[in-house]
């Protein structure tokens, strides 16, 4: 047995919520950043409602093993292909390619690729700062740009990308990842804007705790949710055009409260 | 190296509860960089933590958490083999693959079980008097070891490490994946026949004479009956129902059962909900409500009957459980079944459920349970020092009969005991030594036991 798998992946049926119909028209979603946790959620999520999926992020040969299980369940197309967020000259490269795999047309795009640094080494070494900005907004400005220029043009598609309650309000314990996603939320607003009379909607998640390799032995984490949940929730808001999405969705009234805390006092807390 | 996390674990029967170091790796890339530079102590792979005592835990040392490499691989519908990662649970395999027309071909009375820990622990079902254990099915793993390599094993290469670590308990390194092969259905249903048999002779010959036209066979049988009744049963067996012969009007066609909701136990009930008396009366009704006859059923309620409750295991509540499981040559008078039930219904130990069935040929596996005769199941409320003296009574009685105790439900055998039952641990310790010479893959059950130290001594 070798560790790439190989071998024949054909069905004798489907299963039952898959829509075979549905393969027509544009269909493909490019998920970036899939071999995270919830990047596995989010495959799975679309591929069981019938889409065709193409898996993109640094690890091939993971991915590829997200893919022979996406195939396997829900006998959709599912295509593998390289994205470095950091090597921004290759994303226009990157984005043909997927225009190229996916001769139907692409549906949607989702970006949950992201770089949480420790904090205390973000505040003094620039080069773990520079990587933390480009990884969560740059690249995301970068590929979107793209992205959008081509929906606009069709006038159809969706785009949907992770962001973080760290950008609702600067906090002492992550401020220079907190500040990479308030941008990247500004720049989603302003996005969403240019794009809605294109017909193309733009939805900024910002999931709470979520059970991922990331999170996994971090302290003091509490309300901690599944991905398949935070999946469900992300596939519900994208399907109904919602431009922001909490998830779980009490995390919208946790920082809601944090939002609303005078600076004044915000300046004394250890948050 | 990934974060890990500590936690306070127990086996199925929640007794022991022991802390241990927890990773939970999602990618390959990453149990094998915990296997690579091991932190202190020793390490131990886990699954969805269905063992009963302590063959999953490794108290202040490491586990390793397989629940999330748990993805489909490769799938073959012609030869019905699937290649998945070790961390797939039976259930996953049911969902997915029943609508198809394909089956486990043996599964454990939990769907609840990853094939990681299946094949560790070599597990058998109902139709284990025909078709054997888990391991028969396995066409290949890939063992993470020790040193960081990834082995590929089966019948034809790496051999004696394959047969080490089916039901090998984890002990000889990581199963990352495996290749099974699956059982072709017609239907999701069973089809059972129910049979009274009023005391163990009559459910012994019941056993011998109508065996051979069941795939799948079991007894329940009442602890608490005694005399003439000694050994009182309900026989249920059964075969996959072909779609022809199922009932008309089952709304979703022959292969798309509706599976019944799952209800919860939330919190551990007191001690007194399982008393001799609650259990005699369940017996009573169980046997009363088992009619002889024909019905069919789906395969959840047929294989899975305490799926449906989650956490069903908190109704022994927080003293926990024991599971006792023994299997021993089958003699006609049935002595030590006989002696096993004496022993039990004297004890006035309450068994809420306990399940006899006759066991084929044992499938090689050096640490394996299985072997011919008669396997008895039982669970036991955990009452203290006096709950350990009679499972080793037990013990004695099973090896007085050249029996064994399954390694999966054992939480309080002696290394001796283990020694006499299980008289291939020599070879297994020759090869776990040879793989594993630091000793970097332990358990609490093979400390307890002596596992894999047979060859320094």
């Amino acid at each position: 047995m070798s560790s790439t798998p190989t071998g024949y992946y054909g069905l004798t049926s489907m299963p039952p919520h898959t829509d075979v119909t549905a393969s027509r028209g544009a269909n493909w979603v490019v998920v970036v950043g899939a071999s995270s946790g919830i990047g596995r959620a989010i495959a799975n999520e679309w591929a069981a409602s019938g889409n065709d999926i193409i898996l993109a992020g640094r690890d091939l040969d993971d991915l590829n093993r997200s893919a022979a299980d996406l195939r396997i369940r829900f006998g959709r197309q599912i295509e593998v292909t390289a994205f470095d967020a950091l090597a921004f000259d290759t994303h226009e490269a990157f984005w043909r390619n997927c225009r190229e795999l996916a001769p139907e047309g692409i549906a949607g795009v989702i970006l949950l690729h992201g770089f949480l640094p420790v904090q205390l080494d973000a505040q003094t070494d620039l080069a773990l700062m520079r990587q933390t900005v480009d990884t969560n907004l740059t690249s995301a400005i970068s590929l979107l740009s793209l992205v959008s220029n081509d929906f606009e043009r069709r006038g159809s598609g969706f785009i949907c990308v992770f962001s973080s309650v760290a950008g609702d309000r600067g906090r002492q314990s992550n401020y220079v990842y907190g500040s990479a996603k308030a941008g990247l939320t500004a720049f989603l607003s302003g996005l969403r804007s240019r794009l809605f009379k294109s017909g193309v909607s733009v939805t900024t998640v910002k999931p709470g705790f979520v059970d991922t390799g990331m999170t996994w032995g971090l302290p003091g984490l509490f309300l901690v949710a599944q991905p398949r949940d935070v999946a469900y929730d992300v596939f519900q808001a994208v399907s109904k055009g919602r431009a922001h999405v909490y998830t779980p969705w009490f995390w919208q009234y946790i920082m809601l409260i944090i939002k609303s805390i005078p600076e004044s006092v915000f300046k004394r807390m250890k948050l | 190296m990934p974060r890990s996390r500590l936690m306070e674990l127990s086996g199925w029967g929640n007794v022991p509860r022991q802390a241990a170091q927890v990773f939970r790796p999602e990618k390959v890339a990453e149990a094998r960089a915990v296997v690579a530079s091991p932190p202190a102590g020793t390490l131990l792979a886990r699954g969805l933590g269905r063992s009963y005592g302590d063959a999953a835990l490794n108290e202040n040392g490491n586990i390793l958490l397989d629940t999330r490499l748990s993805r489909f691989l490769a799938f073959d519908p012609a030869a019905g083999v699937l290649e998945c990662e070790a961390g797939v649970s039976l259930e996953d395999i049911l969902h997915t693959f029943v609508p198809r027309g394909f089956f486990p071909p043996v599964t454990p009375g939990t769907k609840f079980v990853t094939i990681g820990g299946a094949i560790a622990a070599d597990v058998h079902g109902k139709n284990h008097h025909r078709d054997g254990s888990i391991a028969e099915f396995i066409d290949g793993l890939d063992l993470l070891t020790a040193t960081g390599e990834v082995l590929p094993c089966s019948r034809e290469q790496n051999s004696d490490i394959f047969f080490a670590t089916l039901g090998g308990m984890g002990l000889t390194g990581v199963i990352l994946q495996a290749r099974i092969r699956l059982r072709k259905i017609e239907s999701a249903y069973i089809a059972v026949d129910y049979q009274q048999a009023p005391n163990l002779d009559a459910a012994l010959a019941a056993f011998a004479s109508g065996d051979e036209q069941y795939q799948y066979s079991v007894a329940w049988i009442d602890c608490l009956s005694r005399g003439a009744s000694l050994g009182r049963s309900v026989l249920i067996r059964g075969n996959h129902a072909t779609a022809g012969e199922l009932p008309p009007g089952l709304a979703n066609g022959p292969l798309n059962a509706t599976l019944r909701h799952k209800r919860s136990v939330h919190f551990n009930l007191p001690n007194f909900a399982l008393s001799p008396l609650t259990v005699r009366l369940f017996n009573n009704r169980f046997y009363a409500r088992h009619k002889d006859g024909r019905k069919y059923v789906d395969y959840d309620e047929f294989f899975y009957p305490l799926d449906s409750l989650l956490h069903w295991n908190r109704i022994y509540g927080k003293r926990g459980f024991f599971q006792y499981q023994a299997v021993f040559p089958a003699t006609k008078d049935g002595g030590c079944l006989r002696k096993l039930l004496q022993r039990l219904s004297t004890s006035g130990r309450a068994s809420f459920l306990a399940v006899l069935k006759t066991m084929g040929k044992s499938s090689g596996g050096l640490l394996s349970f299985p072997m011919p005769g008669h396997t008895l199941a039982l669970d036991i409320p955990n009452g203290g020092p006096t709950t350990v003296a009679l499972l080793r009574e037990l013990d004695a009685i099973v090896m007085d009969h050249g029996g064994r105790v399954y390694l999966a439900k054992d939480a309080c055998m002696t290394a001796e005991s283990f020694q006499r039952m299980y008289p291939n641990v020599g070879q297994f310790d020759e090869i776990k030594n040879r793989l594993d010479p630091q000793g970097v893959f332990s358990s609490s059950q093979a400390r307890r036991l002596g596992i894999g130290e047979g060859v320094m001594a």
